[in-house]
């Protein structure tokens, strides 16, 4: 299954559907990276509104995602984890430490767009 | 002599209960007031519901089924409980009407022990479950009561405040069971959601103590509230609650912590970019 990734500006919106299999995150994660280098971005937001469900290889491709893009200098933010899918996760351990979140759309380009005056 | 049927000596003992239905009754309702029960209903009440209670008793014993005498006697308790009737009064009377008929019934039989026990093996099974049906009735309905008040109070007791754009306030007073601690947690995430809040200040003043289970619940909602975008600061630990954070080993310098209460949310809107002074400043 792609994952949808628009462009908007320097930022790259990649935004997950309900069912993702472990083969689709991990042609993601490459792919994700391949796309920051392309159009030189300097931030990637993960949407996860329609997951209803993390496991532990999704939680860890994330946070492998978010370290890869940092490595090209970009920063990355996880947005739209459900209040039930942030609950179950944190029962499970997963805290997806070490990469940012926001509530949603809006919080996490206004995140990205006040990191970028910060390097700026 | 003839042997008849149970079902036909039934019969014959609910026509004789109806046929007496008044002087049994009355009878009833001064047994009731003689052995001091449902004090806290008037005269008339009881003799409203003895009326009632005593037609479907009947009922039930004719018809064999007891379904409807179950309806009634949640019905009767639902309307009872509030008025502070306890279940042994309810028992009682129950019982002292199982005794007012079955003297009754010795009374009509007297001259005929064979018949008499005959009859009393037709009345008392159906005397005892009814019995029990009325008391299991009311005790389930007590019960229903209980856990509608527990839930009324969990409800209550949590509220999720918010008093400045972004910023939710979650005051937590008195005890936290496992159970309080999950729905406290769903609450706030929720409520983050909805208020969009970026900082959200818990407050455990008002706690005493928590054992280990309910401070890692702390510590998941913390991490849950962040998942959201959110920052929790939290406020009011007792040197009680201190300790049982770093005895389960919790990373006190991941968890943002204030002294108290109003430290916190000027912390609070120190991240929200808020500054709040007195109004003479401001000129």
């Amino acid at each position: 299954m792609e994952v949808p990734i628009l462009k908007q500006g320097q930022v790259l919106i990649a935004t997950f559907q309900a069912a993702l299999s472990d083969a689709d995150l991990k042609h993601l994660r490459i792919g994700l990276v391949e796309q920051v280098v392309k159009f030189r971005s300097r931030g990637v937001i993960v949407d996860v509104t329609a997951m209803d469900v993390m496991d532990s290889f999704a939680s860890r491709t994330l946070r492998e995602i978010a370290q890869m893009i940092r490595l090209r200098g970009a920063e990355t933010v996880i947005v739209g984890i459900q209040p039930e899918v942030a609950f179950a996760m944190v029962q499970l351990g997963l805290k997806l430490e070490g990469v940012a979140t926001a509530l949603d759309l809006e919080e996490g380009l206004e995140y990205l767009h006040e990191k970028f005056k910060e390097t700026n | 002599m003839r042997s008849e049927a149970p079902s036909e000596l039934l019969r014959e003992l609910v026509a004789h209960l109806r046929q007496n239905r008044t002087q049994l009754r009355e009878e009833w309702v001064s047994r009731i007031s003689e052995t001091r029960l449902l004090t806290a209903m008037t005269k008339e009440e009881i003799f409203a519901e003895a009326t009632s209670v005593y037609d479907s008793y009947v009922e039930a014993l004719e018809t064999e089924t007891f379904e409807a005498l179950q309806a009634y006697a949640r019905n009767l308790s639902e309307r009872i409980i509030p008025r502070g009737v306890e279940t042994h009064e309810v028992v009682g009377i129950v019982l002292l009407l199982r005794d007012v008929l079955a003297r009754s019934l010795f009374a009509k039989y007297q001259t005929d022990f064979k018949k008499l026990n005959r009859i009393l093996d037709a009345y008392e099974p159906a005397a005892n479950r009814i019995a029990n049906t009325v008391a299991v009735g009311f005790v389930q309905e007590r019960e229903r009561v209980i856990r509608q008040q527990q839930e009324a109070i969990r409800e209550l007791s949590t509220p999720v405040l918010q008093v400045r754009e972004r910023l939710l306030i979650l005051p937590i007073i008195g005890v936290i069971d496992p159970q309080r601690a999950r729905q406290l947690t769903e609450q706030l995430l929720r409520g983050i959601r909805t208020n969009r809040a970026k900082v959200v200040v818990i407050d455990i003043t008002g706690v005493a103590a928590m054992d280990a289970t309910v401070a890692n619940h702390l510590v998941q909602t913390v991490e849950a509230s962040r998942l959201l975008g959110a920052t929790v600061i939290v406020t009011g630990l007792s040197p009680e609650i201190a300790q049982t954070l770093v005895t389960i080993g919790v990373d006190l310098g991941k968890m943002n912590t204030v002294g108290d209460l109003q430290g916190g949310i000027e912390q609070a809107e120190r991240l929200l970019g808020y500054k709040v002074g007195p109004l003479a400043e401001a000129q």
